[in-house]
């Protein structure tokens, strides 16, 4: 009897019994879809945000500047401002209100009309062509006046000047550009990975919550090793995740292919640059980094869950570890902007912004051997977070019996701490 | 702590002494939660095909203990050994456990609960939903089988979980508390249950603060009270720990006749009642016939389990027991 070969699951057989009945349970309720719907409310708000921008950015809501000169100076002054906008660009200009007395329009009060709240004007220009003003705020004059002193040029000078023919010739990117262009692709990717990793961290607690709530994880504790439990549901959320990051993707790619622009969300995805390793391995790239650092995330929350036995010590303890995680994000956003080597290897090797580091490393650089390497280096410490939770796990939940009191969590925190052996 | 395991419950008398394997053998256990000692050296065996009851009040360590021996916790000191093994969850196939606080996924049918608690243990899936019918059809319950276990009865959820408990026919079935909660015709049912497991030669343990639970089942009982087991044994041998009462009824009040009493001797109403001489009755009876006390009854009473736990956990924790105990619908 002691040695009876079928009494036991498999450490991976134990895992996949969990994670089949979370992945098919999440999968058919109502959290999913609020899960599948999240992303939405982001791209809502960025296109929303895109809209105003294109609402602000209207040329005809822009500040003007008022001229009132006389009748002659005004006329040279316009036929230098079309001399000027066909050799700079339309967009480059400042417009102008013109107010011409000899066409009856009121004499104008500078003071009053920079004043005025409900008007376009952001300067004046008076006087004469030989005696101009320019009236305005320090950042307005800062804009304007080199173009105004060159239109004024212009007008004074009144003959045809004649503009040197610059030949161009277009290339399809520099060095500079694509160091730019792939930055941009690996920050999109990088704060992709962050609000998933988020929302996901997230479900895989109120998952353990329940769980608990419903007193269901005795009755695992006692079948399988907690180490399976602890895989088991780390990985039913991540294969959910990833049926999610499917549908989203088939999603985008729908929109892509026939929805309109709105608010310029296609255009930023369309317009994303190629990353260093080429799409197909940056994509692969992005979901084992993803798949790391949601486990490594996953972990510690589940050992938080594990640690809480309330719902309030839940979001008290879950408050640092998110505040941890946004600080580790703007790290990693600061080295990819920063570029130093010192900083990038301290990001690569710190477990928990390790996944974003390698994520922007694969937008920009098209070496490959760095990602198996971290990868691995990146399993490792999954391995060792699971069973640092699970431990704690199997530690600190199921201590019941009821006679001992549950002291507070704090008082609990700063036991543990002091008899801590020196 | 290294322990030695093999010399059965110490703490009982030779009359306990069991040549039947052991399903369960724990030596001095010790579990503390920070600063509290829940658990503090028990020993415990049971014996294969026996149905053990661990008696004692709430948070006298009943739980804890038993969530040692399953191993869902690790004790600090001791050594556990279930079927041999000293990991339980090695031989998790071949147990069943009923937790004290009873949990089932609310969105889940009575079928695939079942189907899925047996999964835990190592059963087919498909083979757990034909098992868990039979056992739904046997409790009239084929009904539910479909339906979810938010929209079943207390009592209809409490059976699912006891039948996913048993649905992979363990050799050892756990009960943390099986009866509480139960009205008093489910409590019945459970009881008969119990007895058919063991009849069957499943090993059947069980904890429980109701004390005539533990006395109409139980072979063996462990008393638990402030983390210590002060007896281990059979329930005859407990019950044998205090002398049977005689109860002596007489038609003169009062007479020389009374100097052949004991000396533990005192009037309850129109009764003596004393502890039973060493040498038996015959020798009282000879002289309350010549001293014509007029014998109207003589009853010799044997203590019951509930004495048994007074006299060895002693009167708090039978009062604490008795609290527990005043809270069951039975």
């Amino acid at each position: 009897m002691a040695n009876t070969p079928t009494a036991r699951l498999s450490i991976l057989r134990a895992a996949f019994v969990i994670a089949r009945r979370d992945f098919l349970a999440i999968l058919f309720s109502r959290s999913f879809l609020f899960f599948l719907l999240g992303p939405v409310f982001p791209a809502v708000v960025f296109a929303m945000s895109g809209g105003l921008g294109a609402a602000k950015n209207d040329r005809t809501q822009e500040p003007r500047i008022a001229i009132q000169m006389p009748s002659e100076d005004i006329e040279r002054l316009l036929a230098a401002h079309y001399k000027l906008q066909d050799e700079l660009g339309r967009e480059r200009i400042p417009h102008f209100i013109i107010l011409d007395r000899s066409k009856g329009h009121a004499e104008l009060d500078v003071d009053r009309a920079l004043a005025d709240r409900n008007g376009r004007i952001g300067a004046t220009l008076t006087g004469t062509l030989e005696n101009p003003v320019l009236t305005g705020t320090e950042q307005r004059l800062n804009a304007w006046r080199g173009y105004v002193a060159m239109q004024l040029a212009v007008a004074r000078d009144n003959s045809n000047l004649a503009y040197p023919a610059l030949r161009t010739e277009t290339i399809a990117t520099s060095g500079v550009e694509t160091k730019s262009r792939r930055q941009d692709t690996a920050q999109i990717s990088m704060t992709l990975l962050f609000l998933l990793m988020m929302l996901l961290a997230g479900m895989v607690l109120s998952n353990l919550v329940e769980e608990k709530a419903n007193k269901i994880i005795e009755i695992l504790a006692a079948a399988l090793p907690m180490d399976a439990v602890f895989l088991g549901k780390l990985f039913a959320m991540l294969a959910v995740s990833l049926v999610g990051i499917a549908v989203w993707f088939a999603g985008i790619g729908i929109f892509i292919g026939l929805a309109g622009d709105f608010g310029g969300v296609k255009l930023v995805l369309i317009g994303m640059p190629t990353p260093g390793v080429g799409w197909p391995l940056f994509c692969l790239l992005f979901v084992l980094n993803f798949s790391m650092g949601y486990l490594l995330i996953g972990s510690i929350f589940l050992a938080i869950g594990a640690l809480a036995s309330t719902v309030r010590e839940v979001q008290t303890l879950s408050m640092p570890v998110t505040m941890l995680q946004l600080f580790i994000f703007f790290f990693a956003s600061f080295v990819l902007v920063d570029g130093a080597l010192l900083l990038e290897l301290i990001a690569i090797l710190f477990p928990l912004s390790s996944p974003f580091a390698m994520t922007a490393r694969a937008a920009q650089h098209e070496a490959i051997w760095p990602h198996l390497l971290t990868l691995a280096y990146q399993i490792a410490w999954v391995i060792l977070f699971i069973r640092w939770g699970s431990r704690l796990f199997r530690k600190r939940v199921l201590k019941s019996g009821g006679a001992a009191p549950r002291r507070p969590l704090r008082e609990r925190l700063l036991a543990r701490f002091k008899n801590r052996p020196a | 702590m290294d322990m030695a395991l093999g010399d059965h419950e110490q703490t009982s008398n030779a009359a306990n002494a069991d040549t039947r394997p052991l399903a369960i053998e724990a030596r001095g256990l010790v579990k503390r939660f920070d600063d509290f000692l829940a658990v503090d050296g028990v020993d415990i065996s049971v014996p294969e095909g026996a149905i053990y009851g661990v008696l004692g009040p709430n948070g006298a360590g009943k739980t804890t203990t038993l969530r040692m021996l399953l191993g869902i916790i690790d004790p600090d000191e001791g050594v556990r050994r279930v079927f041999g093994h000293d990991r339980p969850h090695d031989i998790a196939r071949l147990i069943g456990y009923l937790p004290e606080e009873r949990g089932l996924y609310p969105a889940m049918k009575a079928i695939e609960a079942i189907a899925f608690m047996g999964a835990l243990r190592g059963l087919p899936l498909d083979e757990g939903r034909k098992r868990g019918l039979e056992l739904l059809e046997a409790h009239n319950m084929a009904g539910a089988a479909e339906r979810q276990i938010r929209h079943l009865s207390k009592g209809m959820a409490q059976t699912v979980q006891l039948l996913g408990t048993l649905v992979h026919r363990p050799r050892l079935v756990v009960l943390d508390e099986p009866f509480s909660g139960l009205d008093a015709i489910n409590q019945g049912k459970l009881e008969r249950l119990i007895r058919k497991l063991a009849d069957e030669g499943t090993t059947v343990i069980f904890s429980t603060h109701v004390i005539h639970h533990a006395e109409r089942l139980c072979e063996r009982v462990a008393i638990i009270a402030g983390g210590k087991v002060p007896y281990a044994g059979s329930v005859e041998a407990a019950r044998d720990r205090i002398p049977a009462q005689v109860r002596l009824e007489t038609r003169a009040r009062e007479g020389a006749w009374m100097e052949a009493l004991p000396a533990d001797a005192r009037r309850e109403g129109d009764f003596f009642m004393f502890s039973l001489p060493d040498g038996g009755v015959e020798p009282l009876l000879r002289r309350l016939i010549e001293g014509e006390a007029g014998i109207l009854s003589l009853s010799i009473e044997r203590a019951g389990l509930h004495d048994a736990f007074v006299h060895i956990a002693g009167e708090a924790a039978a009062a604490e027991l008795g609290n527990g105990a005043g809270q069951e619908l039975d």
